[in-house]
C-alpha cells in the first residue's frame, strides 16, 4: 500500500517492513538520547508506558520507525494492512483501559486508519494515531502520498494535531495520548510530516498532560445527587442501564455493590455488556433492537431508570416516543453533550461512572420498595426467555455453536465479533459475566472488525484466552490478517459462521424487501479452512452435530490461531428483533411475528 | 401492560394531548477559542455535520493573539442550541461558550456598492443611516453601514431605488453588556465547577 519504492523523493531509500531488531541485552533499559523530532516522538510513547504498536511502514513515516529501530521496552506488530493496524489497537484500548496505539504512512496509509478511527470515536475508546504526513513545503502542493489527514480525519477524532516543529512534537504525541486516555476516552491523532520527524532536535516530551482548557467532571454536584438518590428510593419500578461507560471508568464493582444493595435489576447496553454478571438474578440481560424480550419490557415499563454511561444510542431507544415514556430518567455520563441529546435527562449526573455511583451510594437513604417489579422481570424472563429451534441433524444453529463455544471456554475469555448476525448470536448466546470481555464494533458496525480486535486483545492479554467470531461476509473483509496472526503464533480461535451470505442484510431484505435479496448471498466465499491452512492456520470445517464437541476441543487445543469454517443454516435469523425506530415492548419473537407487529 | 406516556421527538416526555413541536429561534453564541491553524474548520465542521443552522459566524483574535473570539449566530430550536452549546464546547481548542442575552451588545456591517447617477441621494441615505461612504465615482458609489440587523434591512431597501450592485455583510460581532464578561461559562454547558476563564487582557 505504501511501497516507498515508488516515491520519487530522492532522499528516501526502499526498506522492507520488518520486525526485526538487534538483540538487546535482557533487562536492561536503556535510555536512548533524544537526537530528532521521531525519537522525540517514540520517547513520549515509552513515557506513556506504550508497550505495542500497531502499524504499516511506508515512505513519510519513515523516520518514526527508524526511531523505533533499536527500541526495545515497545514491540511494533506489522500488520497486513492499516484498517488490522487500527482494530488491533482499538482492541487493545478496550481489553487494557488504556490507549492503543496505531501508526501509519501519509496519504492511503491515513486513509485505511479512517474506519478504525471512525469506529473507536463512535465507541469512546482510547486509541491514538499517528499519521505520516509529507513535508511541509509540499502540503498543500497534491504531493506523492498527500492527504489532507487532519481534515479527513476531523470530525471523528476527539482530538487531531498537526505536528508543525521537531522541539514540540514530543509534546505534541504526550498530549494527544493524555487526551485519549482522560475524561471521555476516545482516538486521538497526530500528523508527522517528515520535515518535522527527520531534523535534529534535543528536546525530551513532557509527560502526557492534558491542556489546562481541558477539565473533564470527576464528582457530580452534590444536591443533584441527593435529588436523584431521592426519586430512586421513591421508585416501584426501577432499573439500572448500563453502558460502556461503566466498563471505560472500571465502576462493575461500584455497579453491583448499588444493584444488590438496593436490588434493582439491571439491563447493559451492547458496550455495557460484561458491566454486569448475567448470571446474578438481578441481570435482566440486553436491551435494544436485538437485546431480550424481557429487557425490553423492563426498559419500556420502568418507572426510573438509572442510567450510567450511555449515550441512548437509536439501537437502543427504536422511537424516543416509546422510549422508557413512565420514567424518570437519572443520567450519569461523563460528558455534558450526552446529558439530553437524545432521550431528556430528568436527573443528569456529570461526573465519572465510579465516582457518581460511591456518590449515589451513600446519598441514598432507602431501597425503592420493588418486590411486585422484581417479581414481574422474573415472569417476563420466564416468559420470553432467547431461544431457537434445533433441528435433529444438519443444518448446524449458529447460537448452538456460539454456546458449546462459552462453555467450554472460561469466565473471563475475551470475545471479539465482526458485525452481522454472528456478532448479535454472539452477543446473546455468551454468557456475559465480567467487563473488558466482548470487544465488538457497537456504534460504527464496521464489518472486518473481530479478527484484528483479537490479534490486538491476545497480545494485550496473552494470559486470557481469546475467541474471534466472525461471519463469512465479515471475515473476508480482514483475513489477510491471518498473515500476522500466524506470525506471532497468536493462540486465537476464529469462528466464521458461515452462512453464504451478509446475513443481517439478507434478513432485512426478507423482511423488509419482500425477499429481494440483491447482493446479500455470497455462494462464492471460498472455504475458510483451507484459506486458513494456506496461510499456515490451523482449519477446521464443521457441518454435523456430532463433529461440534470434537472440532471445539482440538480448535482450543490448538497452540496457534485456529480458524473453524462452521457451515450453518443460511434461513437462520436473529430475534427478538425490534424493527429500526420500532417501540422496544413490540418485540417480534420469529419471521411471522415480525408481520404483526 | 403497556406505557401511560409519551415523548417527542426530542426525547422529552410530553401530555400525549398536547404534542408540541419547539419552535427555532435565534441565539448568539460566543466563543473564545485558541487561535491556531483549523479551528475555525473545526467550528463549522462541527455545525455542518450535527445539522445545526448557521446565520452568520465571525472571527477575529483578541487582546491576547493566542486567542481568538467567535461570534456565531445560530437559528435553532432550544435542545437544538443547548446541543450546539455542549458539541462546541467538547472541542479542545474551546475555551468558553456563552449565550448572550437579547441585551448584549451586537453590530453587524454592511458594504453595499450602489449605482452612482444620484449622488446626493444615495449620500442623504447614507448620513440617515450614520454610515460612511467609502468610494465614490461617476458609476458606483460604495457605502459602509453598522447597525443590528434590522437596521441593515432597512438600509438595503433603501438603497435598492439606485439599484444595488453588489452586498457584502459580515454577520454579528457581539459581546456581553456592561460588567458581564463575555467569556462566562455558563452552568450548563461548563464541565468543572472551577472553570474559570480570564478577560482578553489578563
Amino acid at each position: 500500500m505504501s511501497d516507498s519504492a515508488q516515491t520519487p523523493h530522492a532522499d528516501e531509500v526502499e526498506t522492507e517492513a520488518t520486525d526485526d531488531r538487534p538483540d538487546e541485552p535482557e533487562g536492561e533499559s536503556h535510555v536512548e538520547p533524544i537526537e530528532t523530532g521521531a525519537d522525540a516522538v517514540v520517547a513520549a510513547l515509552k513515557n506513556a508506558g506504550v508497550d505495542y504498536l500497531f502499524g504499516v511502514q511506508g515512505g513519510a513515516i519513515m523516520p518514526v520507525y527508524d526511531a523505533l529501530y533499536s527500541e526495545s521496552d515497545m514491540t511494533h506488530v506489522t500488520m497486513a494492512h492499516e484498517q488490522g493496524a487500527v482494530h488491533a489497537a482499538d482492541a487493545y484500548g478496550i481489553v487494557t483501559g488504556d490507549p492503543g496505539v496505531c501508526m501509519a504512512t501519509s496519504g492511503p496509509g491515513a486513509t485505511n486508519l479512517v474506519t478504525g478511527i471512525a469506529d473507536a470515536s463512535m465507541d469512546s475508546d482510547p486509541m491514538i494515531a499517528l499519521t505520516g504526513q509529507v513535508p511541509t513545503d509540499l502540503v498543500g502542493n497534491d504531493a506523492f502520498q498527500e492527504t489532507d489527514t487532519i481534515g479527513v480525519t476531523q470530525p471523528i477524532t476527539k482530538y487531531n494535531h498537526f505536528a508543525s516543529s521537531p522541539d514540540e512534537v514530543g509534546d505534541d504525541v504526550s498530549t494527544a495520548f493524555a487526551l485519549a486516555d482522560e475524561g471521555r476516552q476516545g482516538p486521538t491523532l497526530v500528523d508527522l510530516p517528515k520535515d518535522v520527524t527527520q531534523p535534529a532536535t534535543g528536546v525530551e516530551p513532557g509527560k502526557p498532560e492534558t491542556p489546562d482548557t481541558y477539565n473533564p467532571p470527576e464528582k457530580a454536584d452534590e444536591d443533584a445527587v441527593s435529588e436523584a438518590a431521592d426519586v430512586i428510593s421513591d421508585a416501584e419500578q426501577p432499573i439500572i442501564l448500563a453502558g460502556g461507560g461503566v466498563i471505560k471508568a472500571n465502576a462493575s464493582d461500584e455497579l453491583r455493590a448499588f444493584a444488590e444493595e438496593h436490588e434493582i435489576p439491571v439491563l447493559t447496553t451492547m458496550p455495557g455488556t460484561g458491566a454486569f454478571d448475567q448470571t446474578e438474578d438481578l441481570s435482566m440481560g440486553i436491551a435494544g433492537m436485538h437485546g431480550t424480550g424481557y429487557a425490553n419490557m423492563a426498559i419500556t415499563l420502568t418507572d426510573c431508570m438509572l442510567a450510567i454511561g450511555t449515550r441512548f444510542d437509536d439501537r437502543l431507544t427504536g422511537d424516543v416516543k416509546t422510549f422508557a415514556p413512565d420514567a424518570d430518567i437519572v443520567h450519569v455520563d461523563i460528558d455534558p453533550a450526552e446529558i439530553s441529546k437524545n432521550v431528556e435527562a430528568d436527573y443528569p449526573l456529570l461526573g465519572d461512572a465510579k465516582a457518581v455511583l460511591d456518590q449515589l451510594s451513600d446519598a441514598m437513604t432507602d431501597s425503592p420498595e420493588a418486590d411486585a417489579w422484581r417479581e414481574q422481570c422474573q415472569t417476563w424472563k420466564e416468559e420470553y426467555p432467547l431461544d431457537y429451534e434445533m433441528p435433529e441433524d444438519r443444518p448446524l444453529k449458529p447460537q448452538y455453536i456460539v454456546e458449546q463455544f462459552d462453555e467450554a471456554m472460561p469466565d473471563d475469555t475475551i470475545v471479539t465479533a465482526g458485525v452481522g448476525q454472528h456478532q448479535m448470536w454472539a452477543w446473546q448466546y455468551w454468557t456475559w459475566t465480567e467487563p473488558r470481555t466482548w470487544v465488538t464494533s457497537h456504534g460504527l458496525g464496521t464489518m472486518g472488525y473481530g479478527f484484528p480486535a483479537a490479534i490486538g486483545a491476545k497480545l494485550a492479554k496473552p494470559d486470557k484466552e481469546v475467541i474471534a467470531f466472525e461471519g463469512d461476509g465479515s471475515f473476508l473483509m480482514t483475513s489477510q490478517e491471518l498473515s500476522v496472526a500466524v506470525r506471532e503464533n497468536l493462540d486465537i480461535t476464529i469462528v466464521v459462521l458461515n452462512n453464504e451470505a451478509v446475513g443481517m442484510v439478507r434478513q432485512w431484505q426478507d423482511g423488509f424487501y419482500e425477499g429481494r435479496r440483491m447482493a446479500s448471498e455470497y455462494p462464492w466465499v471460498p472455504e475458510f479452512d483451507k484459506l486458513a491452512e494456506a496461510y499456515g492456520a490451523r482449519g477446521f470445517r464443521l457441518e454435523d452435530y456430532d463433529e461440534v464437541d470434537e472440532v471445539i476441543e482440538a480448535a482450543l487445543d490448538y497452540d496457534g490461531p485456529a480458524v473453524v469454517d462452521a457451515i450453518i443454516d443460511p434461513e437462520e435469523n436473529v430475534y427478538p428483533m425490534v424493527p429500526s425506530g420500532g417501540d422496544n415492548s413490540l418485540f417480534a419473537l420469529s419471521e411471522g411475528h415480525l408481520d404483526e407487529i | 401492560m403497556r406505557p401511560e406516556g409519551r415523548r417527542n421527538e426530542d426525547g422529552i416526555r410530553i401530555d400525549p394531548e398536547a404534542e408540541a413541536k419547539h419552535e427555532s429561534k435565534r441565539a448568539v453564541l460566543s466563543t473564545l477559542v485558541e487561535n491556531e491553524p483549523g479551528v475555525l474548520a473545526e467550528v463549522s465542521g462541527l455545525f455542518s455535520r450535527r445539522q445545526f443552522n448557521i446565520e452568520s459566524l465571525t472571527v477575529g483574535t483578541t487582546v491576547d493573539e493566542s486567542r481568538a473570539r467567535m461570534t456565531i449566530v445560530i437559528e435553532e430550536t432550544r435542545p437544538g442550541i443547548q446541543q450546539a452549546k455542549k458539541q462546541l464546547r467538547k472541542l479542545i481548542p474551546v475555551i468558553s461558550v456563552r449565550e448572550l442575552a437579547h441585551d448584549s451588545v451586537q453590530r453587524e456591517l454592511v458594504i453595499v456598492k450602489v449605482n452612482g447617477e444620484e449622488p446626493d441621494k444615495v449620500h442623504a441615505i447614507t448620513e440617515m443611516y450614520g454610515g460612511e461612504t467609502l468610494d465614490a465615482g461617476p458609476r458606483t458609489i460604495t457605502v459602509e453601514i453598522t447597525g443590528n440587523e434590522q437596521k441593515i434591512d432597512d438600509a438595503i431597501d433603501a438603497y435598492k431605488q439606485f439599484g444595488i450592485r453588489e452586498v457584502v455583510r459580515t454577520g454579528y460581532a457581539a459581546l456581553a453588556r456592561g460588567e458581564q464578561q463575555t467569556a462566562e461559562v455558563e452552568d450548563e454547558v461548563k464541565l468543572t465547577a472551577d472553570t474559570e476563564v480570564p478577560a482578553d487582557d489578563d
